[in-house]
């Protein structure tokens, strides 16, 4: 229920929910109970609250970084688990997060800024040699944000079959749970033998430096924990974003030709897509320390709490006709990125390939439409984080 | 009227996530570890409706208006 959708927009039952009252208890996809908190301003209070909702949390099924431990091994759990920055609470958070935060400084994706316009105008010149129709996830959406964490990761983009499939398949929340944590292991073990290689020959990428500027510091496990969540974060989160945004944009022509023809216009409009989509479904499950109470609601010690990034963001608390996209209000405030101290490290990435991304996609496509009615788009209904599985465009 | 207003950073709380240079880059600035360094702590009339955009932005509470 807390995932559904009704195309680009949560479902309206959600919203309704939003209205009644903040917390709603419910069962989730996993069988296991959860209080799922609905209103901008509760959600961005809980996000921040990391004392009294915990990202640490006994093992539990089907959570992104954290497979359950086989035969209840713990240093295998630890050994699985480590590095896990969705996992821990400060201070084991801050140690991990401040050796990654040098490398998304605003400074340094400046830096990046032409190579990531390279990416982008290589694959535009790919989609117009081969002419259309083509799959905007296949052909542009999912390989650009792949190539930059690869690059930037140290990452084999040669390599990608495996750990794009992976990537997708582990987030799929239909898929059996014993599936998705083999993934996951998977994932680890493909991650293990790039640290390993960077423990020997430390390249110029952020395993490379890590490893030259922490040396024992830092575990393998560790960086190997740290490698797999931005690889998978690296493919899963823009991605989605940049065909999911491009398809709102084709439903609201006159805002996709304010993106396309005003360069003032899309750093706003970046701000708005990211808030009327909020592509993360929610919050990675917090888990109350001591009992706590939101909109008169007592959550109880030690429960799983989800906090609805998407309908928090749709809250006409936090914005005026908040289910309208509006690309000139361009309010960073938004809940996309979440809030408090996991807000998500690549964003300043995010915020720039997406900026980039979507006034050359359709600056070179000046006619870009759909192949097929929108009603026949598929959505990825059951995964972690919303998308398309694939959107046919012709020009 | 002219008021003044006044900007602290607390370093050991910031996670560098970079809004602050993002919503006001003539107050706030990263170092090479991405954590905040306050440029101009007495933030000139010019930016404060910004530098309180900033502060109530900032994802890990790491800045306050200490005087106004």
């Amino acid at each position: 229920m807390y995932l559904r959708r009704d195309g680009l927009d949560p479902a309206h039952e959600l919203g309704d929910a939003r209205e009644s009252a903040s917390v709603h208890r419910m069962v989730t996809v996993f069988g296991v109970p959860a209080y799922v908190v609905t209103r901008y301003a509760d959600v961005k209070n809980a996000l921040a609250d990391y004392e009294r909702f915990s990202n640490r949390r006994p093992s539990w099924p089907g959570l992104l970084n954290s497979p359950a431990p086989p035969d209840g091994a713990d240093d295998q759990r630890e050994a699985d688990t480590a590095g896990g920055l969705l996992a821990t609470d400060p201070p084991d958070h801050t140690r991990l997060r401040r050796m990654l935060s040098p490398e998304f400084t605003v400074r340094r994706m400046n830096q990046l800024e032409p190579r990531v316009v390279d990416i982008v105008e290589q694959h535009l010149d790919a989609m117009e040699d081969a002419g259309p129709p083509a799959d905007l996830v296949a052909q542009f959406a999912l390989p650009i944000p792949s190539l930059v964490i690869c690059e930037l990761l140290g990452v084999p983009y040669e390599e990608r079959d495996g750990f794009q499939r992976r990537s997708t398949r582990q987030l799929d929340l239909a898929l059996p749970i014993p599936e998705r944590m083999e993934l996951a292991l998977q994932g680890r073990a493909y991650m293990r033998s790039l640290v390993e290689r960077a423990r020997r020959e430390p390249g110029d990428d952020i395993l490379g430096t890590l490893v030259r500027k922490y040396g024992d510091d830092v575990t393998d496990p560790e960086l190997t924990g740290i490698g797999a969540l931005l690889l998978l974060a690296g493919h899963e989160t823009t991605s989605n974003m940049l065909a999911l945004g491009t398809l709102a944009l084709l439903e609201h022509t006159e805002q996709l030709a304010a993106v396309r023809d005003t360069p003032d216009a899309v750093g706003p409009a970046v701000e708005e897509l990211l808030r009327y989509l909020s592509v993360v479904q929610t919050a990675i499950p917090r888990m109350t320390t001591t009992d706590v109470e939101i909109d008169g609601v007592t959550i109880p010690a030690r429960q799983l709490v989800l906090l609805s990034m998407p309908v928090g963001n749709r809250d006409p608390r936090f914005i005026e006709s908040p289910d309208t996209l509006d690309i000139r209000r361009g309010e960073p405030g938004h809940l996309a990125f979440g809030h408090g101290v996991h807000h998500c490290l690549g964003a300043p990435l995010a915020r720039m390939e997406m900026r980039i991304a979507y006034p050359a996609l359709l600056r070179r496509f000046p006619r870009l439409r759909l192949v097929d009615d929108v009603s026949e788009v598929q959505f990825k209904k059951t995964h972690f984080i919303y998308g398309v599985r694939s959107l046919g465009v012709r020009w | 009227m002219v008021t003044s207003m006044r900007v602290q950073a607390d370093r050991d709380v910031c996670i560098g996530a970079g809004m602050c240079v993002m919503t006001a880059d003539r107050v706030f600035d990263q170092d090479d570890d991405g954590i905040v360094v306050v440029a101009t702590p007495d933030v000139p009339v010019g930016e404060q409706e910004q530098v309180r955009r900033a502060v109530a932005l900032c994802p890990s509470g790491a800045l306050r208006i200490v005087a106004e």
